[in-house]
């Protein structure tokens, strides 16, 4: 009888696998990704490597001595009465190369009424830490739609066919949006920011991808050494909108690799694909899928890409507390198999 | 990279104000540091490193270390080692002087 394997479903549950099964797995992710993103499917030398990382029964698992990336983050330090007490805990306590400085809401609409604080939280935590800090929020257009903002609904609109309602009330929550973000921006910059993270783009679709490109174009143009990361919400900019272009190139429909190219077109100086993971399916799959669906992107790069290894995306299991088992095999991948610059 | 236990915020500079690619700027701070890539993320050897160029260290209740630099003077010898523009300490610089202010016209 075959040796078994514990690893994990797409939602943390942990289950036994053979090391046929983990290979079929494996084969199966990565002609799923090439059937959906039009991609290349993995080598068989590629296949044969994260074999070896999936069938392991080791706790964890680690990239070779040297081999080690930079790790930038969406919110650091959750202690919500002692927010820069837990950046310093990121710097001394977990070594991390980088920290980011949130508002719980993580939101950049919510930011804009409370900046001033943000700022001042921002220009005391500067004094106390040695590693760089990025302000990070989301552009999250839909507060800027009823009943939250002041544009009409566009999710209502569209299926009552309403199209070009839809897209007008777009077109002016991505302005109200943009203005925010730039708002936000230049207080955190003036309070000694090492920069911006625009977390979750286009998870409202092209027309908050348009916003934060746009509002990166600007922010480059007038602040040259200012840190710009991006990172995606999903593989796949949704065409809620489906027209809006940015430098002539249609955002509705774009994989990681075409979205690095218009985040470093804009101005960003670190890029963060996102690949959805499968709950269904098991780590080793959603792995497989994530790194075939990634490598034309990270062959292409021309700024750092950091890809998102959180919570349900990249290959990493769909739980509030990703086990590290899982966190650890797939990032060991990410940087064995795609060579990223970080995660 | 193990951050400030090693080298992993220097490199981290290089990408974020840079944009440069992992292998770009892990050679870049090596050679400012005159120590071998690998070295970078070795703990071991870059306590001693960040110790004698006063790029700021992680504490211990056991090893404090008064007499090396805070997080704003480390920083400020990070600019200069690695020729990087930070933030924070153009900031502070242009805060800390009356000179500066005057002629900034600040008046808050």
């Amino acid at each position: 009888m075959e040796t078994t394997f514990p690893t994990r479903m797409g939602d943390g549950a942990l289950v036994e696998m053979t090391r046929t099964e983990l290979r079929r797995e494996l084969e199966d992710g990565s002609a799923r990704a090439a059937k959906v993103a039009k991609v290349e499917p993995l080598s068989e030398v590629e296949l044969d490597h994260l074999e070896e990382i999936f069938a392991s029964r080791a706790r964890f698992t680690g990239v070779d001595i040297g081999d080690e990336v930079v790790l930038t983050y969406d919110g650091t330090g959750m202690l919500p009465a002692a927010k820069i007490d837990g950046l310093v805990q990121y710097e001394q306590s977990l070594a991390a190369d980088s920290c980011e400085l949130f508002h719980p809401d993580y939101c950049f609409n919510a930011v804009r009424k409370v900046q001033a604080t943000e700022a001042q939280l921002m220009h005391e935590a500067q004094n106390r830490l040695t590693i760089p800090i990025h302000y990070g929020a989301q552009a999250d257009l839909g507060r800027y739609s009823a009943p939250d903002g002041p544009m009409p609904n566009w999710s209502e609109l569209l299926p009552e066919g309403r199209i070009d309602e839809a897209r007008a009330a777009q077109e002016a929550a991505a302005v109200l949006a943009a203005n925010d973000m730039r708002q936000v921006a230049e207080a955190l910059w003036e309070a000694g920011a090492d920069g911006i993270d625009f977390d979750t783009s286009a998870a409202a679709g092209d027309a908050e991808f348009f916003a934060v490109l746009e509002t990166i174009r600007g922010l480059r143009r007038d602040y040259p050494t200012m840190s710009i990361e991006v990172g995606m919400a999903s593989e796949f900019v949704l065409g809620m909108h489906g027209q809006i272009e940015f430098d002539g190139v249609r955002l509705a429909g774009l994989w990681p690799r075409e979205q690095m190219r218009l985040a470093a077109q804009a101005g960003a100086t670190i890029f963060g694909p996102a690949v959805n993971v499968n709950t269904t399916r098991s780590v080793a799959w959603n792995t497989a899928r994530a790194i075939a669906i990634l490598k034309p992107c990270l062959q292409e790069a021309s700024i750092p890409v950091h890809v998102n290894v959180g919570m349900g995306v990249g290959g990493v299991p769909m739980h509030v507390c990703p086990p590290i088992d899982a966190v650890s095999r797939v990032s060991r991948a990410l940087v064995d198999l795609l060579h990223v610059d970080g995660l | 990279m193990n951050g400030l236990r090693a080298a992993g915020d220097l490199v981290a500079r290089l990408q974020m104000t840079r944009g440069m690619r992992l292998p770009e700027a892990k050679r870049l701070v090596a050679d400012r540091l005159g120590v071998s890539v690998r070295d970078l993320s070795d703990n071991v050897v870059m306590q001693e490193v960040r110790a004698e160029l006063g790029l700021g260290r992680v504490l211990d209740s056991e090893a404090p270390y008064p007499e090396q630099p805070t997080a704003m003077e480390a920083k400020m010898n990070i600019a200069e080692l690695l020729d990087l523009p930070l933030n924070c300490v153009q900031k502070f610089r242009e805060r800390s002087t009356v000179v500066e202010r005057r002629s900034a016209g600040r008046a808050t």
